[in-house]
């Protein structure tokens, strides 16, 4: 006569094996397509490390940053709640005083004060909201884009809280109905996940600029940093550029060149 | 019976919960789904085929979406090379929606059908369709 | 055992009943939230966590009452606290509950919380913390379901539980440790980057913790006919005392460090927590409020005497309880965001809605815990007189 402790015991294996041999027959099945292969696009533009100077004195008019904000904005459906709390933006400017907190004198020329600065995501080198991510939502691609996978997102925000450059957005609502025109060529995003600025990565794939520096007359300058030819790297070996808070070894990819007199 | 009336109650109430997808569903009509592909670029093609076999397709889209996705979004790898040889950009709106411009038609159909509810169009943008 | 908790006075149901009516408003709210998003607090992009991480973090310290009587009990023989280390473990429970509840209803996408654990990532501390948590309830689950049911038959608990017993003891500082981290490690959140942050929350936790312990140990000796002891009581205020204290002096440390240093990154979040920063006062009057019980607590519990009259006692329990509310359950989480990344200031507060959550979550967390206290206590009144050598 079996015992109730031996029944459970059999039965228990017996569930046991069974879920095992299901799980082993799913990894069967995952083969099926064995001539199937996955390839980076053809005609895309790549790189080490992208990276990104912004020569501050190019921008001169309120429609010279618009023109930058509104393509990026409007390619990659990015909406516009209307209200600073629930506010997405991926690119946008604040003044010296914000954009650089702390490296602010009290005698800089007045221009330069109350002058528009660009920001945007750094794609730091060393990101914190990458090494706080529980799930890798964002992570570093191998081009040095720090780049979100939306789909995995929990919308946890600690990305958000680990950000020194506020760079990061939350979706506190559905953002589908805050967008004026859509792209149909790419996806919006849902409510409950955060985002940011992408460095065009779907643009770079088609052989294509960044949207911000494609409008901006030479003002932005996109390249390899790990490159000693690229541009980018040619104008910072010849003109003294600065980075958003560089002390905190975040090692951010977006340089400003501030200039002198010249932006006076 | 020991609160025998209790005992029933608790049975009645156990029976109609655990039944309701069977009554609720009563009399209303159940026509297996017949997805449409009679959109203006599928009926241009010379030959009508997918990226993979249509069983394939029907059984495993789910996997494969899965698949493109993180390839294109995590790895970079935006080129899906079939098992014919054959090599198509990986991207939901720009791919395979170009040729299922009928989402209505041929997404909704079977999911609807089956009760599945994929969280692509929370962000995925379907492409316009007149309203029916 | 659990059946005990299906038979109750009248006062016990209508307590039930009144929780069970909290817990369907917090549902309907969440429900509303689940919809709509998480716009309908008062979080923002500045200010991106709230009044649900703010309980989250207050919550895994009062998890810690559990290892205050655990310890000296078991390591130390203080045989005192035999009767109710049952109560610190019941409390552990419903606390960490919370905790992850309140985790969950901060979720932007709830429905991908497995994500966690399919996409492990041993680089962030969010991920440590999940593990620490649930390990810590599975931990307290075990040994006081344990440790009871063996009492209850009139038995010493089995031999196999104690290498469980001495795993939640060295367990339980990770919590908070684990937590603190989640704050302290962050590049440019000056109020929130301080070597001392995870110190500050074990001296917070061992005085929360062990205080609400003491109400609800007053409590059951006067609803009940389970009398948790004088001694062990005392016991517990003295605990609480010495950790307040060092609780006080952190905080001291860290105006010291900021004010002196001069440094106004450093700064600013004090200034906006207590005088105000740029016309920006709303938390000010809350960070007062906690000031103040603070010192009256410390007032009540350094002297011996006061100590030990219960009411008094009691009082200052509460006053401990509220300060530390307000400190970790608000200072805390807002302070590190404001001023924001810019050296801007963007002010929060809740909306009716997330505070209706935030009641709802509490409500389920007291629902478990008096049935698991009804539980004990039952068993308790049954064994009366009779005493186990644990």
């Amino acid at each position: 006569m079996i015992n109730r402790r031996d029944f459970l015991k059999i039965a228990g294996v017996s569930i046991m094996s069974g879920l095992g041999s299901v799980s082993a027959l799913n990894v069967i099945k995952d083969n099926i397509l064995e001539a199937s292969e996955y390839l980076p696009p053809s005609g895309a533009i790549t790189a080490k490390r992208w990276g990104m100077v912004i020569d501050v004195s190019k921008f001169k008019t309120d429609e010279n940053f618009k023109k930058v904000i509104d393509a990026c904005h409007r390619i990659h459906n990015v909406p516009d709640l209307g209200n600073p709390k629930d506010e997405i933006k991926w690119i946008w400017t604040d003044t010296f005083k914000h954009t650089f907190p702390g490296q602010e004198t009290e005698h800089m020329p007045e221009a330069l004060e109350h002058k528009p600065f660009v920001l945007l995501c750094n794609h730091c080198e060393n990101p914190p909201c990458v090494r706080v991510c529980p799930t890798k939502a964002t992570f570093k691609t191998k081009e040095g884009i720090t780049q979100m996978d939306y789909h995995r997102c929990i919308g946890c925000r600690f990305c958000m809280a680990a950000c020194p450059f506020g760079a990061r957005s939350f979706n506190w609502k559905d953002p589908q109905h805050f967008i004026k025109e859509e792209n149909k060529e790419y996806p919006t995003r849902t409510k409950g996940v955060v985002e940011k600025c992408n460095f065009c990565i779907e643009r770079l794939a088609k052989g294509l600029m960044p949207a911000c520096v494609e409008v901006s007359n030479g003002a932005i300058v996109f390249g390899d940093m790990n490159d000693p030819n690229s541009d980018v790297r040619k104008i910072l070996s010849s003109h003294y550029a600065i980075r958003r808070k560089n002390e905190l070894g975040t090692r951010p990819s977006v340089y400003y060149i501030i200039g002198g007199n010249e932006n006076a | 019976m020991y609160n025998g009336w209790k005992i029933l109650l608790g049975l009645i109430i156990f029976l109609a919960v655990a039944t309701f997808p069977f009554y609720s569903n009563i009399g209303k009509a159940t026509v297996k789904p017949e997805p449409k592909i009679d959109t203006p670029v599928i009926n241009e093609l010379k030959e009508k085929k997918c990226v993979e076999s249509k069983e394939f397709m029907k059984a495993e889209h789910m996997q494969l979406l899965n698949d493109w996705r993180d390839s294109a979004v995590r790895d970079g790898n935006r080129i899906y090379v079939a098992q014919d040889g054959e090599k198509y950009t990986i991207s939901l709106q720009n791919t395979c929606m170009k040729c299922h411009s009928n989402k209505k038609e041929f997404c909704d159909k079977c999911h609807n059908y089956a009760g599945a509810k994929p969280y692509c169009w929370d962000c995925h943008i379907a492409p316009k369709e007149a309203k029916k | 055992m659990l059946e005990k908790a299906l038979s109750g006075s009248k006062k016990y149901w209508l307590w039930m009943t009144f929780l069970l009516v909290l817990i369907g408003i917090g549902v309907i709210s969440y429900l509303y939230q689940f919809r709509v998003g998480l716009g309908i607090t008062g979080m923002s992009r500045d200010v991106s966590w709230g009044f649900y991480i703010g309980q989250f973090t207050f919550l895994v310290g009062v998890a810690a009452s559990a290892v205050m009587i655990v310890l000296p009990y078991y390591l130390h023989n203080y045989k005192q606290f035999g009767k109710i280390t049952i109560l610190g473990e019941f409390l552990a429970i419903p606390s960490v509950m919370m905790c992850l509840l309140f985790i969950f209803v901060d979720m932007g996408q709830p429905m991908r919380i497995l994500n966690v654990l399919l996409h492990p990532t041993p680089n962030s501390i969010l991920f440590w913390d999940a593990m620490v948590l649930n390990g810590y309830l599975v931990l307290n689950l075990i040994v006081g379901w344990t440790v009871l049911g063996a009492d209850r038959k009139g038995f010493p608990p089995p031999k196999w539980i104690k290498p469980f017993i001495y795993l939640s003891i060295v367990w339980a500082p990770s919590i908070h440790i684990v937590t603190a981290f989640l704050y302290a490690g962050l590049p440019g959140r000056h109020f929130w980057l301080s070597a001392i942050m995870a110190a500050r929350f074990l001296a917070s936790a061992f005085s929360s913790g062990p205080a609400l312990l003491i109400i609800l140990a007053l409590i059951i000796r006067k609803v009940t006919k389970f009398d948790p002891g004088k001694e062990a009581i005392q016991a517990l205020g003295k605990i609480v005392t010495y950790f307040m204290i060092a609780n006080v002096l952190f905080l001291g440390f860290e105006f010291f460090t900021a004010f002196y240093s001069n440094i106004p990154g450093h700064m600013h979040p004090f200034q906006y927590l207590y005088s105000g920063l740029e016309g920006h006062e709303k938390l000010v009057p809350m960070m007062w409020i906690s000031s103040i019980l603070a010192i009256v607590a410390l007032g009540l519990l350094i002297f011996p005497r006061i100590r030990r009259n219960e009411t008094l006692l009691a009082i200052a329990c509460v006053a401990v309880f509220l300060s530390l509310w307000i400190d970790k359950g608000f200072g805390l989480i807002i302070g590190g965001f404001v001023p924001n990344p810019f050296e801007k200031v963007t002010e929060y507060w809740p909306t009716l809605p997330e505070t209706l959550i935030v009641l709802g979550v509490w409500a389920i967390g007291f629902l478990i815990l008096t049935a698991l206290y009804k539980i004990a206590v039952t068993v308790r009144e049954e064994t009366a007189g009779v005493e186990l050598e644990h």
